[in-house]
């Protein structure tokens, strides 16, 4: 057993560089395929920090009346803290409001003085809330809503939620990323699935000039596995070695694109993503490479071992 | 050794008209015999050979080899039964990216030879077919001849109990053909039971063996010492 390992993987290797054309045009096509596939990580990778950039962007803000007690706004913080839904809450003072009002509107000096006018702080506390789905912001509205703290109430200390006010814009958004992520699944699947035929494809061919070389195995007694075996390692080879020449030819690549995307995106460099899960990506451009391989030859020999 | 017990062979084309390759075919070979098949083309003898190497199933009738049904063996038993019989073809059918040593051993190597076993045989084969000093050439480095000295170095190296040579000497010229008729010889006086099917009228009458002669997928004579007679 051993030995029929040893000769079969000699034979692959052997093979491989005899039919040297042949295994350079596969190699090609191959890393034109994982290539395909390590572009759908990069732009999924991408998809995903801007959309993680928006979400964090969206959230709730609720406005307390200035009659509000910091008792009673700690005691709905902490309520908000233990629902599923809530991700962040940050609590701003009436004080701090002021401030942030004050540096917001420095240059203004007409506000300022009418604000100095003023014998008390006229704004009230908030709570902004940052849930951990947009599709949860409705939820946290009603909740506050069910517990009569909305604005409005008689004897409420919530003065109003923005959340009205920014309904629409986080439905929009909310229809956006899904389809978004729609899209970009199809368009993977679709990316990928073509660029697999290829292969498939390719390596058929490489097997098609070789299946008088079949025939003549099995006259000599060859079983199945002694005559599949070397086609196997040379599946392995054409994916070991367009592995290799995808993830070399990245580097360069995001390099370039990497300060395009970082401005575009305002999120993320594709570069320090590569470098940052450079594992991960052999893995995967590895692992895809090799089982391509395997599966296409296998495939293709196939057709040919019918006695 | 081998038999063919009332064997007939159909072949049904596309418009599922039915073209008949051989007819209740009869036939008989001993151990160690050297028998010549003649024909013109399209008598069956390729037909004949195909169904020994289990290439052909017959549509009636049985081919037996050394008592074991051909046709009944599984898809794993076959190549098993492939190692025990040789092949000579008229177009060579050596691997082109192998050399010579590498295709005689790729023989061994599919019967599960081991490596000391192979090292020792190949070049002595090739000794055999006086192609020592070709040993490291690929097919398209060598002549006709050459090619279907190491075709024949390839068929015996298992030490195969029957050599079939479907017109081993159709692209050779008559010096060519003169040697390879004498490697033949050589097999058979070392106890190779022998096959072989030509067309070349020289070759049938020097060797004064047993000749089959078939036309239109029948055997019309069988001679114990034959001469070619079509």
């Amino acid at each position: 057993m051993f030995t029929t390992i040893r000769r079969i993987i000699r034979s692959g290797f052997v093979s491989f560089w005899r039919n040297g054309v042949v295994s350079v045009a596969s190699v090609l096509v191959m890393t034109v395929t994982l290539f395909t596939l390590g572009a759908t990580i990069f732009l999924g990778a991408l998809l995903h920090s801007s959309l993680e950039y928006l979400k964090e962007k969206v959230d709730v803000n609720i406005y307390f009346t200035t009659a509000a007690t910091e008792d009673q706004i700690m005691n709905l913080k902490s309520a908000l803290d233990t629902l599923p839904e809530v991700a962040a809450t940050t609590y701003t003072s009436r004080e701090q409001a002021l401030e942030d009002f004050k540096t917001r509107h420095q240059n203004d000096y007409t506000t300022i003085q009418a604000l100095d006018e003023l014998d008390d702080n006229p704004l009230g506390a908030s709570i902004s809330v940052r849930a951990k789905e947009t599709s949860q912001y409705e939820n946290i509205a009603q909740y506050l809503e069910d517990h009569g703290m909305s604005g409005g109430t008689e004897g409420g200390i919530v003065d109003s939620i923005n959340f009205y006010q920014n309904k629409t814009a986080i439905e929009k958004l909310n229809g956006i990323i899904d389809g978004m992520d729609k899209i970009s699944f199809v368009v993977t699947i679709f990316l990928v699935v073509i660029s697999v035929l290829i292969t498939f494809n390719t390596v058929r061919l490489a097997i098609y000039t070789a299946r008088e070389e079949i025939a003549i195995m099995r006259l000599v007694g060859a079983d199945n596995i002694f005559i599949r075996g070397p086609f196997i390692v040379e599946g392995i080879l054409y994916g070991l070695f367009a592995a290799f020449a995808t993830l070399v030819a990245m580097y360069p690549v995001t390099k370039w694109l990497g300060d395009e995307t970082e401005r575009f995106f305002g999120t993320m460099n594709i570069h320090i993503y590569y470098m940052n899960n450079f594992g991960q990506i052999l893995l995967i451009i590895g692992g895809a490479g090799i089982v391509l391989g395997v599966v296409s030859s296998f495939l293709a020999v196939r057709r040919y071992l019918r006695v | 050794m081998i038999r063919f017990d009332n064997v007939s062979k159909e072949y049904r084309d596309n418009g599922n008209s039915i073209t008949t390759a051989l007819y209740d075919i009869t036939l008989a070979v001993d151990q160690g015999e050297f028998v010549s098949i003649v024909g013109h083309s399209g008598a069956g003898k390729t037909t004949l050979l195909k169904m020994l190497l289990a290439e052909e199933a017959p549509s009636s009738g049985s081919v037996l080899f050394e008592d074991v049904d051909i046709h009944r063996l599984s898809l794993k038993e076959i190549p098993q039964l492939r190692r025990r019989i040789g092949t000579v073809f008229q177009d060579f059918k050596l691997l082109p990216n192998k050399t010579a040593y590498e295709n005689i051993a790729f023989a061994m190597e599919a019967a599960g030879r081991s490596d000391e076993e192979i090292a020792a045989d190949v070049p002595q084969a090739l000794e055999l077919v006086d192609l020592s000093d070709k040993i490291w050439n690929f097919p398209h480095q060598l002549s006709g001849g050459e090619r279907q000295r190491v075709a024949i170095a390839r068929a015996i190296i298992n030490q195969p109990d029957l050599l079939i040579a479907d017109e081993p000497t159709g692209n050779l010229d008559p010096v060519n053909t003169q040697d390879i008729i004498d490697v033949l010889r050589k097999i058979n006086e070392l106890g190779t039971t022998i096959l072989l099917t030509t067309h070349n009228k020289g070759v049938i009458d020097t060797l004064g063996r047993r000749v089959i002669t078939m036309e239109g997928g029948r055997i019309v004579r069988d001679d114990k010492h034959g001469r070619y007679v079509l």
